[in-house]
């Protein structure tokens, strides 16, 4: 079995916000650049069902420019075989599904975060699969393969339910599909370095959303203080002042 | 250029947040002086169906097909794109919820839609169509255009309140074509946590932090949510720990909830853990560290022990409901 894990490189998940240009594009400067979460969690399930066998090849895939390479010589380093670049900066969703397409159909399984920590749009594994005419699960929390067929686990309202799928298929994962993302050992950044990571052209794809302005939220009030030993007076502020008991 | 809202259902039942996506497709259409179509998926009773018509459907779509019982979001994207083209729409509405981002991509490739997810208000502006969402997972806002003659968005929960509005009682069935081959998933096993309340629908959540100790001194916080009927929630270094399941995990990497009242005990704040649950109508902190960065973005406050503070809570809360 094949397969892809779809990389974000996301700002540093502690990263201050801060916009330029008139509030119309996010201010980079000085931002610490990562794997988005999910993803490195997708990669880090990915490379334990290889390690137990069953799994080929483990290709990561990124659309943007050279800047991320760092992202995906991390993703090398924790265990992918090799790495695609899609070498344009993509404007919005439908355009980095357009472009992952091409080089996913080789796969039969497709892993993507539930969503990228940066613009939080929870679209591109869904639009993949759509693109591709295949099946898609979301929510997975699981992902285990038993004689070569695929199972996985899917969280719904107040539980979870075993799937069985069929192949190829998108998994777009979230918390619980690995316990702690794998941290690369000194071996794996050496061996990152000798694995390929291919640059590809970019297609010629529409984009359908475009970012107007951004605006950081307005400040909170200032935290109203109770004493330690008076949390009755807590209580009875949330229930008459505010009015949430 | 009628508005079609995709209204899922939880054991044939609806929700307050079904609700809030009628009521907003609604005022949608208000705006625009068009109607609304609501589809149902699945099977629910006529007299539920027609709970959505007090909310302002103009027409109930109903597919009563027991294949899409698994979710699947291949098939269930197909059945939603042939109601909208049925139904001649140019805006569909989901909720942002595990089953609506699942489908809303799906949906929007298929009919050649711009799709935003996650969207707060009504729309900004229609021409150009203009809406608002969080990005940075709550740090910030951005306003998005749908370039695209379609549109699909997501709209996140309790962002917009329920108006009754009573409408027609329409509802038809629809039969969406969808064939045996458009079903990739076989659900061989669910299993379901009963009599807890859903954090996702909890108005009031009860959180534990590191400032719990261990996994042993829970008691406290199980009894105060049972009295409230709240939902149990921790930050992730508890649920890394194991003192408590994954599931109860909120923020950035966690849940996102936005509950009327979310009350967070030895929780320092980490900027990842307030992106889970900045959205909540109130805060309140008790942590014995008065530099804790959730005392900047609580309401209310107590600089102290978790185990002095929470007993005397429990016991303020019993005397204010008897």
């Amino acid at each position: 079995m094949k397969i892809l894990v779809l990389i974000s490189n996301v700002p540093d998940t502690t990263t201050k916000i801060r916009f330029k240009s008139d509030n119309t594009a996010f201010d980079d400067a000085g931002v610490q650049w990562i794997i988005n979460p999910w993803d490195e969690l997708a990669l880090t399930r990915a490379v334990e069902l290889k390690e137990t066998g069953g799994v080929s090849l483990i290709t990561v895939a990124n659309v943007g420019n050279a800047t991320t390479e760092p992202t995906l010589r991390k993703a090398l380093a924790v265990g992918a075989d090799d790495a695609i670049r899609i070498d344009v900066e993509a404007r919005d969703a439908f355009e980095v599904a357009t472009q992952l397409a091409l080089v996913a159909k080789d796969y039969n399984l497709i892993m993507a975060g539930i969503e990228a920590s940066d613009y939080n749009g929870s679209a591109v594994g869904g639009m993949l699969a759509e693109l591709l005419d295949i099946a898609s699960v979301s929510s997975v929390s699981g992902i285990n393969i038993e004689n070569g067929q695929l199972f996985f686990n899917r969280e719904i309202d107040g539980g979870s339910q075993v799937l069985s799928v069929t192949t190829p298929v998108v998994a777009i994962v979230q918390k619980g599909i690995a316990k702690e993302p794998r941290i690369p050992a000194m071996r794996g950044i050496m061996m990152a370095r000798k694995k390929e990571l291919k640059v590809t052209a970019p297609v010629s794809a529409e984009d359908r959303t475009s970012f107007v302005r951004f605006e950081l939220p307005p400040k909170k009030a200032a935290c109203k203080m109770v004493a330690e030993d008076n949390a009755k007076e807590l209580v009875r502020l949330l229930h008459e002042e505010a009015k949430v008991l | 250029m009628s508005i079609l809202v995709y209204t899922e259902n939880w054991d044939g039942k609806f929700k307050k947040f079904s609700f809030e996506l009628v009521s907003y497709a609604a005022a949608v259409a208000k705006q625009r002086g068009t109607t609304v179509t609501a589809l149902s998926i699945g099977k629910v009773a006529d007299s539920e169906l027609e709970k959505l018509s007090n909310y302002g459907t103009n027409k109930v779509l109903s597919i009563m097909d027991d294949r899409f019982n698994s979710l699947d979001n291949k098939a269930m994207s197909k059945a939603i794109v042939a109601a909208a083209k049925a139904e001649g729409v140019k805006i569909i509405i989901l909720a942002h919820n595990n089953l609506g981002k699942a489908l809303a991509p799906r949906v929007s490739v298929r009919i050649q839609a711009g799709l935003e997810t996650g969207v707060v208000a009504l729309p900004v502006s229609y021409d150009p169509f203009i809406v608002k969402k969080k990005v940075f997972t709550g740090k910030a806002f951005a306003e998005v255009k749908l370039n695209a003659e379609f549109k699909v968005i997501t709209l996140a929960q309790n962002s917009f309140e329920p108006v009754e509005m009573k409408n027609s009682k329409t509802i038809e069935t629809f039969d969406p074509q969808v064939v045996d081959n458009d079903i990739t998933t076989v659900v061989k096993e669910t299993n379901k946590v009963k009599g807890k309340v859903l954090l996702t629908d909890a108005e009031i959540v009860v959180s534990g932090g590191r400032g719990m100790k261990s996994s042993d001194n829970w008691g406290g916080l199980e009894e105060m949510a049972d009295l409230l009927g709240a939902g149990m929630a921790c930050s992730r270094p508890v649920s890394d720990e194991g003192w408590r399941s994954h599931t109860e995990h909120v923020g950035q990497t966690g849940k996102i909830i936005a509950p009327n009242l979310y009350m967070a005990f030895g929780i320092s704040g980490a900027i990842q853990h307030l992106g889970g649950v900045s959205s909540s109508k109130i805060i309140v902190a008790v942590n014995k560290d008065p530099e804790a960065p959730i005392f900047e973005v609580a309401d209310y406050g107590i600089v102290g022990d978790v185990f002095t503070v929470i007993p005397q809570m429990i016991e303020a809360i019993r005397e204010m409901k008897s």
